[in-house]
């Protein structure tokens, strides 16, 4: 099965090869970084975390989000999802991977990110956060591979790895908030302490995920040459219409409460995304941006006969993600920062090392999805023409 | 100046030395070291005794401090002794003590009618070594912890990995990351040595005030307090004691002066108190350090 890996079109390869390059230059950037230390990213003494821990926040979302074509289909017996179950595992795995990554090059002292595990403190978050994305990994890919390898041989998947199933629903659903709980227990930052952080956090998740996997779909319908089935994608589209809908609301829900108590803590960091505040308005164009992008798509996506239409659907699930990536991957944890506890606004703009480095680790993401949806395709193919 | 020293170490002796503070040190190794280069991070034994009271706090007369020498001298006095890097870019800077803005060190207690030269009147900040800490209860490995014996705020730099999680759960912002490597910004004497044998860092790690632990160690009081006490017209501009002995200088102020701590409705409970002036001369409130 694995040596499916090593056979493939000149447009893996090609693929394969394009992430190498973005690979590799994520890499140059990273030596830059280590041996210089992180004053060559934009994070400042008030801004203290940025792009990087914004991306894991993103991602976090982009691989719980697998729960939502595993629980339909395991749960519910949602047969339709049969052949996309297997995407939606392997995309939570390279998505964990790339988490893991961007905490891992946001440390001060990279070498000893094994003190999470030597020495533990159980009431830091980061510690739960290290060991539910660390215990996701592990049991995304183990389903993974049991179901595919069954698929290959035509049998059914082994029983032990049913409860593994079960567990990875719940389990899917605990890295989403653990990474919000990093976030909304903090007195210190009253943009993030707000109890709809978590379920907001799933919410845009549930959209952000399932619109990658449509528009992974799609491609790999064009190029691999396998379809997941119309069924399956206008159930994903229904699913990213829904939960899509309900974080507008929530951060709908999480607007008014800051604005219309107007308690200056809370009401500050909106200014400074929504008007600017005292003449700093680096993310205003952003947040705008996010917000339109945000809630035309979710409007045009709610009318049945424009998401039916395939072409239309690709264009808004491009439209929701990058709404999502906005808002989660850029502006969230940056806006935690302004102004800082003591009243002091200090702007953050990533630089061209951490953008790099950024790159790079997404192209890792995108290698390992590239080789195991390359396995998942091998397999079919194969079941195909016997 | 040497009258206020000894008061201190009388305190020291009669209020800590009594609770057992000095008797399981006196033979623990690195306890006794005079050279001052051991690291700040070993935890004192653990002695029941000991650690059922003493909190060490510290009163800031904010009036004492509005002469820029006394908060200069306090500064440097701090600086020089950990060897904290002297970095020019705001952005990066590395603060154990420092002076901020009134308005930003008590944000909930300046309103419209505040005038500019109160809110610009310079105070001094620090680590507060809360009562319940959000940076320790962060921490992902422990590396910085509430020593169970004095309420110190301790900070072990060969343990943090640098996620400056630290940074983000402090409200007063008295954390600083070595976003660069801080050796190159060390003070150093004519030999090219640092000015002080306190262990300098690595890049990559958070470091703060510590309230000196290493010269309580050995019976000195915090750097700041002493330099503070050395400039004429700033004796008593930071007062240092246990809070939980009655009779400490610290206890005394706090009972008869009219004393705030930074942002209490957070509930970290700060150990650091300030004592308001009743009014801001013009000219101390507008230059600022």
């Amino acid at each position: 099965m694995i040596d499916r890996i090593f056979h493939g079109s000149r447009r893996y390869w090609a693929l394969l090869a394009l992430w190498t390059v973005l690979i590799l230059c994520g890499l140059a950037a990273y030596g830059r970084q280590f041996a210089l230390g992180l004053s060559v990213t934009g994070m400042s003494r008030d801004v203290s975390w940025g792009l990087y821990i914004a991306q894991f926040t993103f991602m976090v979302g982009v691989a719980a989000s697998a729960v939502m074509v595993v629980l339909p289909y395991y749960l519910h017996d949602y047969k339709a999802f049969a052949r996309t179950v297997i995407l939606g595992e392997f995309l939570a795995v390279s998505a964990v991977i790339v988490c893991m990554l961007f905490v891992f090059v946001d440390m001060g002292q990279p070498r000893r990110v094994m003190n999470v595990l030597l020495h533990p403190r159980p009431s830091s978050l980061m510690f739960w956060d290290f060991l539910a994305l660390g215990g996701y990994l592990v049991i995304n890919l183990v389903i993974g591979a049991v179901t595919i390898e069954a698929e290959r041989k035509d049998v059914k998947p082994p029983g032990w790895v049913r409860p593994l199933i079960f567990l990875s629903i719940p389990w899917a659903v605990s890295i989403h908030t653990v990474t919000a709980f990093l976030y909304s227990g903090l007195g210190a930052r009253p943009f993030w302490m707000t109890a709809i952080l978590a379920p907001r956090f799933l919410a845009s998740a549930f959209a952000a995920g399932p619109s990658l996997l449509i528009l992974l779909a799609l491609l790999v319908r064009r190029y691999g040459g396998f379809d997941v089935g119309r069924p399956a994608l206008q159930a994903l589209a229904t699913i990213v219409t829904y939960a899509m809908t309900i974080n507008v609301f929530f951060v709908l829900v999480e607007m008014f409460t800051a604005l219309y108590s107007a308690v200056p803590h809370d009401v500050h960091p909106f200014s400074y995304l929504l008007t600017g505040l005292e003449g700093h308005s680096a993310l205003t164009p952003w947040t705008w941006a996010g917000n339109i992008l945000a809630v035309v798509c979710t409007t045009l996506m709610l009318i049945p006969a424009v998401r039916h239409r395939e072409r239309a659907l690709a264009l808004l699930c491009v439209g929701i993600f990058l709404a999502l990536w906005i808002d989660k991957g850029l502006v969230l944890v940056v806006a935690g920062f302004i102004p800082s506890p003591l009243g002091v606004i200090t702007e953050y703009a990533p630089t061209a090392v951490e953008i790099a480095v950024t790159a790079g680790v997404y192209a890792v993401g995108g290698f390992v999805l590239t080789i195991l949806y390359k396995v998942v395709l091998s397999v079919r193919e194969r079941l195909q023409s016997v | 100046m040497k009258e206020s020293r000894r008061a201190f170490l009388k305190e020291l002796g009669g209020g800590t030395l009594a609770l057992g503070f000095g008797l399981p040190l006196l033979d623990a190794g690195p306890w006794n070291s005079a050279s001052g280069a051991v690291l700040p991070e070993v935890a004192l034994p653990a002695d029941p005794a000991v650690s059922a009271a003493t909190q060490w706090g510290l009163v800031v007369d904010v009036e004492k401090c509005l002469q820029d020498e006394v908060r200069r001298a306090v500064m440097d006095a701090c600086h020089r002794e950990h060897n904290v890097p002297r970095i020019p870019d705001p952005e990066e800077r590395v603060d154990w003590i420092w002076s901020e803005p009134l308005e930003h060190v008590f944000p909930d207690e300046v309103h419209a009618h505040t005038p500019p030269g109160v809110r610009g009147a310079p105070v001094l900040v620090l680590c507060n070594h809360c009562t319940n800490p959000p940076c320790v209860r962060v921490c992902p490995t422990a590396a910085t912890w509430k020593r169970e014996q004095d309420g110190i705020v301790m900070m072990d730099m060969h343990r943090c990995i640098g996620c400056r999680y630290c940074m983000a759960a402090c409200p007063y912002g008295a954390r600083s990351f070595n976003w660069r490597e801080p050796r190159d910004w060390v003070q150093t004497d004519a030999n090219g040595k640092p000015v002080s044998d306190y262990p300098t860092r690595s890049r990559g790690v958070v470091e703060k005030c510590t309230f000196c632990a290493e010269r309580l160690r050995v019976g000195l009081p915090p750097a700041c307090v002493e330099a503070a006490n050395n400039v004429p017209g700033g004796e008593g501009a930071l007062t240092f004691g246990d809070l939980t002995d009655q009779d400490s200088n610290v206890s005394r102020t706090l009972r008869e002066r009219i004393t705030f701590a930074r942002r209490v409705s957070l509930g970290t409970g700060p150990n650091v108190y300030y004592i308001l002036p009743q009014s801001i001369p013009t000219a101390a409130a507008v230059e600022t350090v």
